[in-house]
């Protein structure tokens, strides 16, 4: 699972039907101290997270445990919102 | 799998509901000699590992079997926390260059243990551990 910060949506119309529904958010990757990482990954929503959040991500085929996610073509899902990182 | 030093933690309320009651722990991967390497990565925790312990982890979907029957959304999770490593000395490169007489040879069995120990508050039998904190033995 990796850190990363919601900075954008995506819209699409013509897109697998079981796709329906689903918010897909644009993330970039951010280290535990805020640095953004390179990279960028499209995420599908299952916990309501929002513009310039940070959250938790899970790739491969776990994301598709996610809740409301079984069986969707999906391969990365946000699955927290982060409240607080402690790092020691 | 893969070797990595958990440097803190995450906090979480709005979750995933199969998360609920998992430890999510920040885990920095290292090599065998304990150097850091690559990013740091979310890992779900089962072992109850602290901060600073030395741990072996792995991602993928496999990292959601050790919660299992219940289905946890993890790619990457804490499995075990590390007492020792032991490497074995990389083969020498063959030469032509004749045996050196035993005399004159070093003593030395070229492998290297690293124990990294355990926390002195886990318990008894912690101080054997805590003596040999990141001391690293080798025989050269």
């Amino acid at each position: 699972m990796i850190l990363a910060r919601v900075v954008g949506t995506v819209v699409a119309t013509r897109k697998d039907p079981r796709l329906e529904g689903k918010k897909l958010l644009i993330l970039k990757p951010v280290s535990p101290d805020g640095k953004d990482e390179a990279g960028y990954v499209i995420s599908v929503d299952t916990v309501g997270a929002g513009n310039r959040e940070r959250v938790i991500a899970v790739a491969g085929s776990s994301a598709r445990m996610a809740e409301g996610c079984k069986d969707l073509p999906v391969d990365s899902a946000i699955v927290g919102i982060v409240d607080d990182v402690h790092l020691d | 799998m893969y070797l990595g030093r958990v440097t803190g933690c995450v906090w979480a309320t709005a979750k995933d509901p199969g998360l609920n009651g998992r430890k999510l722990l920040i885990v920095q991967p290292v090599t065998p000699d304990l150097r850091d390497t690559g990013q740091r990565v979310v890992c779900a925790d089962c072992t109850g590992a602290g901060a600073g312990e030395i741990v072996y982890w792995l991602r993928g979907k496999e990292a959601s079997f050790p919660f299992l029957p219940t289905e946890v959304p993890v790619d990457a999770a804490v499995v075990g926390i590390v007492d020792s490593i032991h490497l074995q000395p990389a083969e020498p490169a063959k030469s032509a260059e004749p045996a050196k007489p035993l005399e004159q040879a070093k003593p030395s069995c070229g492998a290297s243990s690293i124990f990294v120990g355990r926390r002195s508050s886990r318990g008894k039998g912690d101080s054997r551990f805590a003596r040999q904190h990141r001391r690293r033995r080798t025989c050269a």
